[in-house]
């Protein structure tokens, strides 16, 4: 396909790795943020491409991996009722709450169904006038113009039977969190490229200036996630701490200004709890007062989330790139894709999935 | 799920003036595809999609740069080659 297979050219990217090697003095550990990314790093080898000095640790870029349990809970309540449709990205299927997990509750009987996009959701509220049809809007900035125009259109159609359950993250102030605990030991950032495609780079000036940290805008093929690192390398050696967007064919400096008009239309900026980091302020949509009547936490009486259990995922740690995934003890023998333990296992951009998948025995 | 791919467009239907919907090819694979967020886009674009939007198009110009860098660093290398 265009604009895909070169990226993945082996001689490419032993090139960058070489240029990789010549530039490095000293040891340096840099995070990406994106699932995505992470996968391809471990799919295609590209950590075991680098020099011993470049440790990649994996970011919180899983949307899936970070919705709070409540949420998961929440959604398997509504899914359970009689009237109910519940519909979400195939990824939100298998990851486990409290108790069971969305697919569970589908092979049960519930109405639970996978749409490829939100406006699905809302074409499917339409043909089931009597039913109560609910979506999962889960995501990064990538996703919140699908799902904020999926609200704006159910309200511009009127559809009175739609609402979403809302566990939407932002990035920046993810990369602020890490930068700013106590045990943070990365140096530079692979920004995750599609992300920029909705907000621009505008946003990580102040955080490349405040903490003195390169940001590199990557993409997700492995010569562009190569050619991340290589800048991210000749920053760090240079002591220079800057925003620089490689990915431009895909990125540009602006922001996608009418996806922000819609965004900024249907959402606000709220605080959000992440899964196994705790909440962190500013860093998540809430849907704008005008659009409340579509929360699905408004709409329905749920029940109070139990208090946590105890439980031996170690997702926290992982999504903040302090545990390597093969480090959890319960990986690959008590958790695997198959009865997963926490959401980094389940879905398509957690770590510890990208890790059993592709690095077994 | 942040993922976004890179695809074609083949056709636009301008008929619903809130979802300006297009056909796009992936490799083959046609999907229905709202251009409302691409009001730039045209026939025969490259835009990248994710679930069911185009978030931009795709700068050719800009498609082989990461290869430009490439051919720098190569002639970067052969200077600092040339130097030992
Ligand atoms: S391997 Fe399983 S239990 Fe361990 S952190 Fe990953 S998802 Fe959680």
């Amino acid at each position: 396909m265009k604009y895909l297979d070169e990226y993945r050219d082996a001689d490419a990217a032993r090139r960058y790795a070489d240029a990789i090697a010549a530039a490095v003095t000293q040891p340096w550990t840099m995070m990406e943020i994106c699932g995505g990314q992470t996968h391809a790093i471990v799919k295609y080898g590209v950590d075991e491409l680098l020099p011993d000095g470049i440790t990649l640790v994996h970011g919180p870029g899983c949307p899936v991996c970070v919705t709070p349990i409540a949420k998961i809970d929440a959604a398997i309540e509504l899914a359970r009722r009689p009237n109910v449709i519940l519909t979400s990205f195939g990824d939100m299927l298998r990851v486990p709450g409290t108790e069971t997990d969305l697919l569970a509750v589908k092979a049960a009987g519930a109405d639970v169904r996978m749409v490829y996009s939100p406006v699905d959701a809302v074409k499917i509220a339409r043909a089931n006038p009597d039913k109560e049809v609910i979506f999962f809007a889960v995501g990064f900035e990538t996703t919140a113009p699908a799902n904020a125009m999926a609200v704006y259109q159910a309200a511009r159609l009127d559809v009175p039977n739609f609402s979403v359950l809302v566990s939407h993250v932002l990035v920046p102030p993810a990369i602020e969190a890490i930068l700013s605990s106590p045990t943070n030991r990365v140096q530079a950032f692979l920004a995750a490229g599609h992300v920029c495609t909705v907000m621009g780079t505008g946003e990580y000036y102040p955080i490349a200036e405040k903490y003195h940290v390169p940001i590199v805008v990557t993409g997700f093929e492995p010569v562009d996630i190569l050619q991340g690192i290589l800048m991210a390398v000749r920053q760090l050696e240079a002591g220079r701490a800057e925003v620089e967007n490689p990915y431009n064919r895909v990125v540009r400096t602006e922001a996608n200004e009418t996806a922000l008009r819609i965004m900024g239309e249907v959402f606000r900026v709220g605080d959000r709890e992440w899964r196994g980091i705790g909440t962190i302020p500013q860093s998540g949509y809430e849907l704008a007062p005008d659009y409340e009547h579509f929360d699905a936490e408004r709409r329905f009486d749920l029940s109070p989330a139990p208090p946590a259990a105890e439980t031996e995922c170690q997702s926290g740690l992982v999504l903040q790139g302090v545990l390597k995934p093969c480090d959890c003890p319960a990986f690959g023998t008590r958790c695997t894709p198959d009865k997963p333990l926490g959401a980094p296992m389940v879905s398509n951009e957690g770590a510890c999935a990208a890790y059993y998948r592709y690095r077994r025995g | 799920m942040c993922l976004a791919v890179p695809g074609k467009v083949l056709s636009i239907d301008e008929s619903d003036p809130l979802m300006r919907m297009s056909k796009v090819s992936f490799g083959g694979i046609v999907k229905d595809i709202s251009l409302a967020y691409t009001p730039e886009a045209k026939v025969e674009d490259y835009v990248i999609v994710h679930v069911g939007f185009a978030l931009r198009t795709i700068d050719e110009e800009e498609a082989n740069s990461v290869f430009e860098y490439l051919e720098q660093m190569g002639e970067l290398e052969e200077i600092r080659d040339g130097e030992t």
